[in-house]
């Protein structure tokens, strides 16, 4: 074969610049990601564990990567303080260090990329990392996901008031960083993770106003209610939230008695007194990375909505890619015991080692009863309550502000001022009748998701409310794609320090076609098909 | 739409060059059903740099002078805006960047030299390293989701018809003419096709036949939060094109693609990669001020080009009522003219406004079958494990 010329260009042949390489990159260290990293470690595997947090004051306060409410007090500003307290709360870090793993802290992924079908330039896969200063690149042999769940956002009156937050953001606040300002709550949720947050709460001295719940009763686990007791914290059942109170931040909330199909009963309002509202309805999974993998994602109603869709080794759609602990599905019993956790990650972390070579005896699979309840139509409730206690004209975008009415009337955002009447036919039950309605499509009209959060607060309540609007079940409503970078970081720190000189030389603005850019008038003279010499950028006006 | 059963004119493809077209035809009174296998404006149509100037075109007059207008044709926001901004950071892109200012004097548009001092009034974020700018009292930029939907609306408002989710299986010639459209949705009769179908252009023209040489490849951009806008959106320069939205967001592209290569009619996921720090850093030298600015996502789009970079919009003698079009990788800006040229192409066998000729299939007759090889237009690893 005649030797191939390499377009200089392209992609092909040019180097990208990694900074080193693993054998096991693990990115989470909560219980499972830890125990993932342990396993392998004590085989002899060489390990990487990255950690986001502590996380930037700054990014905290864009709620990523979850919903904090402005609920951080000033310690988490000082970066070197909260590694120590992140270090103190969880002993396993400990364990870590000792082993010998390379704990990286303060450390964000913001992408992960595999060779496919439309990468064929990857020659090794490779992870994306950042802090605030800097961006780079590691190359490894194998990933295991830990990255953990997110918060359910669900809009009401008032929820965009600082004071109205996440559990996960009130639990890592509470508990990993010490650095919690609200002191009387009321939590919304009364599952498993409602009933931790109002754990840990109690546990660090504040006041519990009141849980709250759509359902009649307590869904959590008996395991988790005794604290609860002891403390006579109020119980909510059949009730939704009319309204958060509060001029600049949440000073109380307007509870109100639900029937059964959600709608509020007249005269059954109450005033509930507190500085923070924890919505604590529901955990899900972060998929972000696996969806930038391209890992095979399916929905389970079981597990939190979108889950990888995984083998019995933990293995992902993506060879070399594991996912365990919340982030391969989260359910009330998981939320309860960080065992199960654990257990996922221990044998993860044997497969992997054993993959690199390690010799370590087989794992046994893990054989865990699934979920029963599903977590999904229980959100659907809380959503119906909520639409029929605060109607159509609440926020379902913040960073966007696009409320829930715009969202399923399509409309244009505000600032295009659009007052063409052809648009008002356009909603989308009539976009559902051209074909499945896809949630990037609407994404893009509407902007409903596509703020600074990257739509962490509001991903899962627009797909509810377009598959109600478009009357499909909410499954049928494909995943609004994640895009690297998963998390915001500025263009400062993703600057690539280790550019090559090749790659600055022979940067163009478009493909370097020199035929492509001449005038009409001129390219009689051009021949079509000589092997391309390349030109730099030219006025594509792109 | 399951008693669709045809349409005087068929369009595969339903990106922005097969939406115009079939905008153009139905607001002119003809039959016209769009196919697409996805989802309109889905891939590179709806992302993209977004701009409309073009001076090198055939088609340039006309861009310029629809462009204005087409919220109104229309009835839907496409955010049209006047004007563009060239920066240029050092003495070579300045001297590179003077060739526009030949392409409108011919054509009659005016183009305006910058001191860096004009060029920091101007654009607010650019800093000292300004070297020089053009400032183009022509062209400008739109949003290419929000104006793929407004040609899909706008063409269902004039008696138009869209199908979705149809993957063209099979294209039946009788008599010399392409008479039915096979699709895993159904048959469709026709008594003309346009095949506008990007990337996929070349199978389906295939399929009748015809030989059209295409190489698709995959470009990035990125998108940061939104700042506050600048009196001018549609600023590039230093190796980026893009524009900052009106919301406030800088969306910008350019660098190195990936030459693909699949079998499928569906084309690849379109993942982005670690490029996307390369464009953060051409992105903060362009806008120093703006170097804090969070990006908060990426995109990646599969485009196509043809040998010579150039357009193929052209009827084919046998059969002779098909008309097959690709932009070569710039077709978003230039589509209200194309769309009309394709119409204009379908209705009258020519094109009223401009001269078709460069655009025509014949200058690939004789193309070496090795093509993509000899210009190195080859996947990564294919063209590696060649090497």
């Amino acid at each position: 074969m005649t030797r191939a010329r390499l377009d200089p260009k392209s992609t092909a042949g040019a180097d990208m610049p990694i900074e080193r390489h693993v054998s096991l990159a693990v990115v989470g260290a909560g219980p499972a990601g830890l125990a993932a990293a342990i396993t392998a470690a004590k085989a002899g595997v060489e390990v990487l564990l990255v950690d986001e947090n502590p996380v930037s004051q700054a990014l905290m306060g864009l709620d990523v990567p979850f919903h904090f409410g402005q609920r951080m007090n000033a310690a988490v500003q000082n970066k070197a303080r909260m590694v120590e307290r992140i270090v103190e709360t969880n002993p396993g870090l400990a364990e870590a260090f000792e082993l010998g793993i390379d704990v990286q802290l303060g450390v964000y992924a913001w992408g992960a990329f595999v060779k496919g079908p439309s990468l064929r330039g990857m020659a090794k896969p490779v992870l994306g990392l950042a802090d605030e200063e800097r961006s780079w690149l590691v190359s490894f042999d194998r990933l295991i996901l830990a990255t953990g769940a997110r918060d359910l956002g669900l809009g009401f009156p008032g929820w965009e008031k600082p004071g109205v937050m996440g559990a996960q953001a009130a639990l890592s606040l509470m508990q990993r960083y010490r650095a919690f300002e609200g002191r009387r709550l009321v939590i919304l949720g009364s599952g498993a993770l409602g009933l931790r947050v109002a754990g840990a709460a109690l546990e660090q001295g504040l006041e519990i106003a009141g849980v709250v719940e759509v359902a009649r009763d307590v869904l959590g686990p008996d395991a988790l209610r005794p604290p609860l007791s002891a403390a006579r914290v109020p119980f909510f059942g059949g009730h939704a939230v009319k309204q958060v109170l509060g001029k600049t931040e949440a000073e109380g909330v307007v509870l109100v008695r639900v029937g059964d199909d959600g709608a509020p009963i007249p005269g059954t309002e109450r005033q509930v007194a507190c500085d923070t509202v924890v919505s604590a309805i529901g955990g899900v999974p972060n998929v972000e990375l696996m969806d930038v993998l391209g890992c095979r994602l399916s929905f389970d109603a079981l597990r939190g909505g979108h889950v990888p869709v995984l083998d019995a080794d933990h293995g992902t759609s993506a060879p070399c890619v594991q996912a365990v602990g919340d982030c391969a599905g989260v359910f009330d019993r998981k939320i309860a015991d960080p065992e199960l956790a654990v257990a996922e990650g221990r044998h993860a972390g044997v497969v992997a080692a054993r993959a690199l070579g390690a010799a370590l005896a087989e794992s046994e699979q893990l054989s865990e009863p699934g979920p029963s309840f599903d977590a999904v139509r229980h959100w659907q409730r809380w959503l119906q309550a909520a639409l029929a206690t605060g109607g159509p004209d609440v926020m379902v975008c913040q960073c966007e502000e696009v409320t829930r009415r715009e969202l399923v009337e399509l409309r244009p955002p505000r600032y295009l001022n659009w007052g063409g009447s052809q648009l008002r036919t356009r909603d989308v039950p009539a976009l559902a009748k051209d074909g499945p309605v896809n949630a990037d499509q609407v994404k893009r009209l509407t902007r409903a998701g596509m703020g600074t959060c990257q739509g962490r607060r509001c991903r899962e309540q627009i797909q509810m409310l377009l598959a109600m609007s478009a009357g499909v079940p909410p499954e049928q409503i494909p995943l609004a794609s994640y895009r690297a970078p998963v998390r915001p970081l500025p263009l400062s720190a993703l600057w690539p320090h280790d550019e090559t000189q090749e790659t600055r030389d022979n940067w163009d603005v478009w493909f370097g076609i020199p035929a492509q850019w001449t005038a009409y008038w001129d390219m009689g003279a051009v021949s079509p098909a000589v092997p391309g010499t390349t030109e730099p950028g030219a006025d594509s006006g792109k | 739409m399951r008693d669709i059963t045809g349409a005087s004119v068929v369009i595969v493809g339903g990106g922005v060059t097969g939406l115009s077209t079939g905008w153009w035809l139905a607001r002119n009174g003809v039959d016209a059903l769009v196919l697409d296998k996805g989802i309109v404006g889905w891939e590179a149509s709806g992302r993209n740099g977004g701009g409309c100037t073009h001076a090198y075109s055939p088609f340039f007059m006309e861009e310029q002078k629809l462009w204005p207008q087409m919220e109104e044709l229309l009835g839907y926001p496409t955010e049209y805006q006047r004007q563009r901004i060239r920066v240029t950071l050092d003495e070579a892109q300045f001297a590179h960047h003077t060739r526009i200012e030949r392409l409108a004097a011919k054509q009659g548009f005016k183009c305006q030299r910058l001191t860096p001092a004009e060029v920091r009034e101007l654009v607010p974020l650019c800093g000292d390293n300004v070297y020089g700018g053009f400032f183009l009292d022509f062209g400008g930029h739109a949003n290419p989701q929000r104006t793929s939907q407004a040609y899909a609306w706008a063409l269902q408002d004039h008696g138009g018809k869209i199908l979705q989710h149809a993957t063209v299986t099979g294209i039946t010639v009788r008599n010399g003419k392409a008479a039915e459209v096979v699709t895993d949705r159904g048959t469709f009769g026709c008594d003309a096709l346009v095949i506008a179908a990007g990337p996929q252009t070349g199978k389906l023209a295939a399929m009748v036949g015809a030989d059209l040489p295409l190489a698709p490849a995959r470009a990035e951009m990125i998108v940061t939060e939104p700042l506050p806008l600048m009196k001018h959106g549609g600023v590039d320069g230093n190796g980026l094109y893009g524009r900052q939205t009106l919301r406030g967001n800088l969306a910008y592209g350019g660098g190195p693609h990936e030459w693909l290569e699949w079998g499928e009619m569906t084309a690849p996921p379109r993942p982005t990669t670690p490029l996307l720090r390369h464009l953060a850093r051409r992105l903060a030298e362009l806008f120093p001020k703006a170097a804090h600015v969070r990006v908060i996502r990426s995109w990646g789009g599969i485009v196509e080009n043809t040998p010579d970079g150039r357009p193929v919009i052209d009827r084919l003698a046998d059969p002779g009522n098909v008309v097959l079009a690709t932009m070569s990788s710039v077709g978003f800006g230039l589509s209200p003219a194309s769309g009309r040229a394709i119409m204009e192409l379908v209705r009258h066998g020519r094109c009223l406004f401009a001269d078709l000729t460069p655009l025509s299939l014949a200058r690939f007759k004789g193309l070496p079958t090795d093509w993509r090889e000899r210009q190195g237009w080859l996947p990564p690893d294919t063209a590696l494990a060649s090497d």
